[in-house]
């Protein structure tokens, strides 16, 4: 079990509600950006005298901008339905973790400013003066926000948080303070082309290493390109699909799945990023500019189809925005969305028959799905409404004999988050992402004893580095996330290829249509 | 014309005039306001008729509420009904000959009477019942609830206690439609209970209960899931393209 230096919640048997204890994580709160950080965003460096005055214009600004902020801060009429929802409030217990309590630390200053009973009646309605004990508070409480949306499922008037929480670190950012995880890795995507900062020598190594893997352990070259021009699909997955656990398993099974195909597919060493963490700090402008890459690289290696790999977030930038950020896609085939999501490519195939399955490799595993937020509650995949629940499973019912679904109150549209999205996913915030996975690992836990259940699969790189992180402190093993692919990459059928036989894997084969 | 007439007169009209240019000003506000990016809460209905669909069901049976807590979708489907029913009973002060349909809905508007402030009890019990009610609460959500139940317990006065002389009040409203004084009868209830009604009025637009308009604005109830298919984008994020 993980040492931690905190107390790690226990494990209920049925979901717990705690009783208010305020101020119990009033002491968490993200390293603070550096100057050398903000600026390639756009944004001020450092915290200046005059931020309460940029604060409350930015504020102003995004009231217009956004119809959502502008109606959730009104709308709310404090019925409660949402105190309960939010994982970091179940795991925490602190009240500022209700979505409500969230929200009315940005609902009190809005009051004073921008509506007649705050300005007259302060006391009256909960009004209160931005002062730097409020802005603090903002800094420590939008980011134990994770966006997850579990909150506006249940909200009577659809209040999303993510919403408010991304308007204010939108607004924070713009006045200097900034969160150092997020605002460093988009720094990293501008300057190297993705968040874990490999650049475009490494992931060719990695992509030759994979290949030089599934050959030994297949016999079968499957082909993992990188800025191969003329491919007919740009694969873009989150950078940790290239080297982390258990991710990399996924893209391996990406890899099969388009051999057994036969269609040829690449991914662009400029836009090797399926991650979009401009989506977390609330900046349209910085998440326009990372989904701009996609583009240049689509039409640098004339690609004709855009497949996203597994990825949360990433998916519902891709699904819910790309079009909007940077649309339109009319170069690209008209016969498939743009984008699509590699369980919709894997599901087609096998719908069509084209792929084949030996189920008994993943007969050591007993699997459970978690469904990722921001796939669940804010993107779809397939031509129905609930696809992407019913996709994800349809894929592991097929390539797995073994299957439970976790307590229906826990999956679907009422998902919990794994407790690190959200831009949370860094070191010095474990003790609210240990806390926050509390009501996953408690469904989870519970198909383990009742189900005996050995694996909880995911389609989302955050939630798999977070579980792995953070099931030890529940005395749970990290390998017991897997990714969806990862069990197709197990169990799939490979066909034979005319250069299986070849000695050596010559990456460059193909070197007049590499680009750099 | 007595003095209270007149003090009535013009409290309405002002309060009429707060509440029609407060709401029409946050609609407008509302409706002008882009919503830059598609973000409906999924599964989403993919269609505008199923957005219609979907917001009917929020607006008729507070789905989402009854998803997220029983006890707050009874005490406020019931509260809301209750006032529905209410309102339809009292259009018979503002119209003549009272159609029909009105006429039927009498009875049931006193259910509703009873049925509004049952409701507005049981969600005021839980703003003192329940540590996380009680904690988000602020002192104008107490006195929010204390209106309206006033309002409902003055007017159910008036309908089983004290009577007062619904013909003149009847005359009185018909002639503020039409710029005339008729005199508003001097009972204490009713005037406590038009008083309060008249306040309800004047701080609708300035309070929570902007929530009802609020709900048909809301993006993650009324958008449409088709973001692969439609190109959704706002005028000021169209300006950056220009750049």
């Amino acid at each position: 079990m993980a040492k931690a230096n905190f107390e790690v919640p226990e494990l209920q048997q049925y979901l717990d509600v705690p009783a208010v204890t305020p101020g119990t994580m009033a002491h968490s709160s993200p390293f603070v950006s550096r100057p050398e950080f903000q600026e390639p965003l756009g944004f001020l460096g450092e915290l200046p005298d005059d931020w309460q005055a940029r604060a409350l214009a930015k504020f102003g600004e995004l009231l217009g901008k956004y119809r959502s902020l502008r109606v959730y801060l009104d709308s709310c009429v404090k019925c409660g339905s949402c105190t309960d929802k939010c994982h970091y409030f179940l795991g925490t217990k602190d009240p500022k973790n209700m979505p409500v309590g969230r929200q009315d630390l940005m609902r009190k200053v809005y009051r004073r400013y921008f509506t007649l009973a705050g300005k007259f009646f302060p006391k009256l309605v909960g009004a209160e003066d931005f002062t730097k004990e409020v802005l603090d508070d903002w800094y420590s409480y939008f980011h134990q926000c994770s966006q997850c949306r579990r909150c506006s499922v249940f909200c009577p008037y659809g209040i999303d948080t993510a919403e408010i929480s991304m308007a204010a670190r939108e607004i924070m950012d713009s006045i200097g303070l900034g969160q150092k995880y997020c605002n460093e890795i988009i720094a990293k995507v501008y300057r190297i082309g993705n968040n874990l900062g490999l650049p475009g020598p490494a992931l060719a190594d990695t992509l030759e290493g994979l290949e030089e893997d599934v050959y030994d352990d297949t016999g079968v070259r499957v082909r993992y390109t990188l800025d191969k021009k003329g491919a007919e699909i740009l694969l873009v997955t989150p950078s940790a699909d290239f080297f982390a656990e258990p991710h990399v398993d996924g893209l391996i099974g990406y890899g099969k799945v388009f051999h057994e195909a036969g269609v040829s597919w690449t991914v662009s060493s400029y836009a090797s990023e399926g991650a979009n963490f401009g989506m977390f700090i609330g900046s349209y402008e910085n998440m326009r500019r990372i989904s701009q890459r996609i583009r240049k690289a689509a039409l640098d290696l004339g690609v004709k189809r855009i497949v996203f790999g597994e990825c949360g977030h990433a998916w519902r930038v891709a699904y819910s925005f790309l079009n909007t950020l940077a649309g339109p896609w009319d170069f690209l085939d008209p016969r498939y969305p743009v984008p699509q999501h590699i369980c919709e490519f894997t599901y087609g195939l096998i719908q069509e028959g084209k792929l084949n399955f030996d189920k008994s490799q993943n007969d050591d595993k007993v699997l459970t799905f978690h469904d990722s937020c921001n796939v669940a509650r804010a993107s779809r995949m397939g031509p129905r409404p609930g696809g992407q629940f019913d996709i994800p499973r349809a894929i592991i019912r097929e390539v797995c004999n073994n299957y439970y679904d976790m307590d229906e109150e826990t999956i679907r549209d009422r998902t919990f988050c794994c407790g690190g999205g959200g831009g949370l996913l860094t070191d010095d915030l474990m003790e609210l992402r240990v806390k926050g996975a509390k009501p996953r690992v408690e469904a989870l836990n519970n198909v383990m004893v009742e189900k005996g259940v050995t694996h909880m699969a995911a389609i989302c790189a955050i939630c798999k580095s977070q579980f792995t992180k953070v099931l030890p402190f529940y005395g749970m093993d990290m390998e017991q996330i897997v990714s969806v692919h990862q069990l197709v990459s197990n169990a799939i059928v490979l066909t034979p290829g005319d250069d299986d036989e070849d000695e050596d894997i010559d990456s460059d084969a193909e070197g007049e249509d590499d680009v750099d | 014309m007595s003095f209270l007439t007149g003090l009535y007169a013009f409290l309405f009209y002002f309060a009429t005039v707060v509440l029609l240019t407060g709401l029409v000003g946050k609609v407008v506000q509302y409706a002008r306001t882009p919503a830059p990016l598609k973000i409906p809460t999924t599964p989403a209905p993919i269609t505008t008729g199923g957005v219609v669909l979907r917001m009917a069901r929020e607006v008729v049976f507070f789905e989402s509420l009854f998803r997220g807590n029983k006890w707050t979708w009874i005490f406020g489907w019931v509260f809301h009904f209750g006032l529905f029913l209410v309102t339809l009973r009292h259009l018979r002060y503002f119209i003549d000959p009272v159609s029909l349909p009105i006429q039927l809905i009498q009875p049931f508007g006193i259910y509703g009477g009873i049925a509004m402030v049952l409701g507005l009890a049981g969600l005021w019990a839980r703003r003192f019942l329940v540590d996380r009610v009680r904690y988000i609460t602020a002192p104008s959500d107490h006195l929010i609830l204390a209106l309206l139940i006033l309002i409902g317990v003055s007017g159910l006065a008036m309908s089983f206690l004290v009577h007062t002389d619904v013909v003149a009040v009847k005359d009185f409203f018909r002639g503020l439609m039409v710029f005339e004084l008729h005199p508003l009868p001097a009972d204490p209830l009713l005037l406590i209970h038009l008083l309060l009604v008249a306040g309800l009025m004047i701080i609708f637009p300035y309070s929570k209960l902007l929530h009802a308009p609020g709900l048909f604005f809301s993006p993650t109830r009324n958008q449409a899931d088709n973001p692969r298919e439609k190109r959704h984008i706002a005028p000021w994020a169209e300006r950056l393209e220009q750049e």
